[in-house]
């Protein structure tokens, strides 16, 4: 079962027209519509309007509000199995119904990991029975995340996984790692890597004054970059397609600069808290601020935004990880990392285009074409023949965030009480609507 | 001295077999021809010859090894030499002593043929430089086998008529293969094409410079070969520091009947042994129509009286030296 199949599709042809349609994936951003069959698209464009739609097609008047795919989002933690009190499959997806999300990437590092081609059976089947969004899963790249021995990539692969990673850590021994990536290279699956170097990283946020005044210990940047340089050396000896999960840092991006234009398969995502937010922001040690990797400064901030501007980076992601206040509520250096996103997502990327003037298709690109296409998936397109799945937002409409209003199990979101512009009102995944604002 | 014309021609150049890398296509040739009268001889009740009478045979193996070793054996014996065994894995080394101290601990009771097998590449060579009689090397560390190519090329050419022009397909564990490494070059040099396929974690560097095709992918490695030959993958290789796991290897690498199928029809099925059934290999292929497993038993012996006789005829009173 592949996950573009799990979802069968809504049989009813169905009109969206009035539209302002961004779609990178076809260079598309032009006023239009879109008609929709059998859960797949058969017609898009300017062309496209209320009066060919086809006698009898019920249409949807988009009054000009933006069309764009549904966003795939590459880093999604949920609590299934094992942690189902902090978030389960069914849950995640209403989370990423509500922020346009129409395919969840989830990580492996659940209880059991995912390491066996069964539990990626499990997860794909308990998604097609519960969840409202696509789902697919991310296997692990060592058995049991143990970091010493490679999982059964092919096998992986065949039963649904569409890349392999340790999650939340990285695979730090070059040996396993350096196998482990000539192997999944002849089965051209993506290895994704959380690129830290795990004995420069045992401190809580970014290294630093603030660290310093804080009282707390600090990463370096320069885990990052070590991890990701040596990640490179690997990849130009082996030609695996490696993407680093997320940079935080300046210094990373000129590292995946260099190897871009050396050639490398080398690709890297951004959580979107990181294109947001800088250490300042941890204020009075706020823990739905301590992630991974750290918020670093605002001048690193900057240039990961102008990274995402120019294409250095490839992806954007929420990095949604849900916490309760069993492991947020403690002291700083205690809790947690993480912080959930899913719902936020679209909103907080989306200000960047008023914010730092970033292009809308690049940062639509980089929640749909652009992770559809590494991850070999045939979704984050509007083309003609791809699968219904895409979303409405009201660009004009601005609303706080309300942890109480929001739809995953765990409220640990950095935006709380933050005013964001752009609205999901309508999301629909293998034609069906998923999710609609109720306040429209 | 006897006449010149009573005199066995000279087959190889060297004193030693080291490698089938030194070895020429006329000394394979002749080696190969020579081994062919041998088969013959094998079959017969009366096995016995004199040809290597009063020569003394030592079998020194560093590393454990039952089907070589009492290859070796046989063949000695059935050319008329004292043979004498010698499983150094658990006695001098053990003791501190080196490699070279037992060579010239051996040297001392003048051997003439000493028959190496050691786990360390080029320790053959090593020994070779030290002692005055012939070394025949059974394989060194992750470097050469050569009387392993020899067999293996004198199946497939009594088999198939010929090693030119033919496809030969070697599969498996090629990083940490000896046997691997002396067919890339015999085969080559014979003027066969040869195909390496394996995941690219057990393929060593730079390999396909050795004169092979590279795959990655069983289905297009096996495309229309003439032989298909498997390699052993120790089980310590595949728990996920080489290969995921046996059932994975199998599923992708282990040679079955659909894998076969891509291969010429009548193509033959060869594995060194000892076999992995269920990993490398379906049993069900492994015991077929198609496979000459058992006869490259049978042509081990016939090749390595062959080296045996050949080294013989250079020693000195050989009537070569």
């Amino acid at each position: 079962m592949s996950p573009d199949t799990a979802l069968r599709g809504r049989p009813e042809r169905r009109a969206f027209v009035n539209a302002h349609i961004v779609d990178p994936s076809q260079g598309l951003d032009a006023a239009g519509g879109i008609v929709i069959a059998d859960g797949r698209i058969v017609a898009i464009g300017p062309k496209v309007t209320a009066v060919n739609a086809g006698t009898g097609t019920p249409i949807t008047d988009c009054g000009g509000k933006l069309l764009i795919p549904g966003l795939i989002d590459m880093r999604v933690f949920t609590g299934e199995p094992g942690n189902e009190h902090r978030e389960t499959l069914a849950s995640a997806s209403e989370a990423a119904a509500a922020g346009g999300v129409t395919t969840i990437i989830v990580m492996p590092d659940t209880d059991p990991v995912i390491d066996d081609p069964a539990i990626v059976d499990f997860i794909l089947r308990r998604a097609r029975d519960t969840a409202i969004v696509r789902v697919a899963p991310m296997a692990a790249l060592t058995q049991g995340l143990a970091g010493e021995r490679m999982t059964e990539i092919g096998m992986l692969q065949e039963a649904g996984a569409v890349a392999v990673t340790d999650g939340r850590q990285a695979l730090a021994n070059a040996r396993t790692f350096r196998r482990a990536l000539a192997y999944a290279r002849d089965f051209g699956m993506l290895v994704v890597q959380h690129v830290e170097e795990p004995t420069l990283a045992n401190g809580v946020m970014n290294e630093g004054e603030q660290a310093t005044r804080l009282g707390l210990p600090g990463i370096p940047a320069a885990a990052e970059v070590i991890m990701l340089e040596r990640d490179i050396r690997l990849v130009e000896l082996t030609g695996a397609a490696y993407h680093a999960a997320q940079i935080s840092s300046a210094a990373s991006l000129d590292v995946i600069r260099a190897a871009k234009a050396h050639g490398l398969p080398v690709s890297c995502g951004v959580s979107v808290n990181h294109l947001v937010l800088n250490e300042n922001d941890i204020g009075a040690y706020r823990t739905f601020f301590k992630l991974s990797p750290p918020l670093r400064s605002e001048d690193d901030r900057k240039a990961l935004v102008a990274g995402l501007a120019d294409g250095s980076i490839d992806v954007i992601v929420s990095s949604h990880n849900p916490q309760n206040a069993d492991t947020k509520r403690l002291p700083f250096s205690e809790a947690e990392f993480g912080a959930i996103g899913l719902e936020t997502l679209f909103a907080a990327a989306f200000g960047l285009t008023r914010t730092s003037g970033v292009p809308i298709k690049r940062i639509i690109e980089a929640m749909t074409a652009r992770p559809a296409q590494l991850l070999g998936l045939e979704t984050g397109t509007l083309a003609a023949g791809a699968p219904a799945d895409f979303t409405i937002a009201d660009p004009d409409r601005s609303w706080t965030v309300e942890t109480s209003l929001l739809r995953s199990r765990s409220k640990n979101t950095p935006f709380e009480r933050h005013a964001l512009e752009g609205r999901i009102v309508e999301t629909v995944v293998a034609g069906e609507s998923v999710y609609a604002y109720d306040q429209r | 001295m006897t006449p010149a014309t009573d005199r066995p021609p000279r087959i190889l150049e060297g004193q030693h077999l080291l490698g089938v890398e030194a070895l020429k296509v006329g000394e394979i040739e002749a080696l190969l021809g020579l081994a062919d009268r041998y088969v013959d001889l094998n079959r017969q009740i009366d096995k016995k010859q004199a040809t290597l009478r009063g020569r003394t045979q030592i079998n020194l193996f560093f590393e454990a090894s039952t089907r070589t070793q009492s290859s070796f054996e046989l063949a000695g014996k059935r050319l008329g030499a004292d043979v004498m065994n010698m499983s150094m894995s658990s006695s001098s080394l053990s003791k501190g002593e080196t490699v070279l101290d037992t060579a010239m601990t051996l040297n001392a009771m003048h051997p003439d043929i000493l028959v190496v097998r050691h786990h360390a590449s080029g320790a053959p060579d090593l020994l070779a430089q030290k002692v005055g009689c012939a070394v025949v090397n059974a394989g060194d560390g992750q470097h050469e086998h050569p009387t392993q190519a020899l067999l293996d090329a004198l199946t497939i050419r009594r088999r198939l008529g010929r090693l030119d022009g033919l496809t030969v397909a070697i599969c498996g564990d090629i990083a940490h293969s000896r046997v691997a490494r002396s067919n890339i070059i015999l085969l080559n040099r014979m003027g066969a094409r040869v195909r390496l396929v394996a995941p690219s974690s057990l393929l060593p560097a730079a390999v396909g410079r050795l004169g092979a095709e590279v795959f990655t992918s069983m289905a297009e490695g096996l495309s229309g070969v003439d032989v298909v030959m498997m390699l052993r993958l120790q089980l310590e290789r595949m728990q996920g520091a080489f290969v995921p796991s046996t059932r994975e290897y199998y599923r992708f690498f282990g040679l079955d009947q659909d894998k076969l199928a891509r291969a010429k029809q009548d193509a033959l099925v060869m594995h060194p042994g000892p076999m992995n059934r269920g990993v490398e290999i379906d049993s069900g292929v492994a015991d077929g129509i198609q496979s000459v497993i058992r006869e490259q038993v049978e042509m081990g012996v016939a090749v390595r009286m062959a080296v045996l006789d050949a080294l013989a005829r250079n020693l000195p009173g050989g009537g070569n030296a």
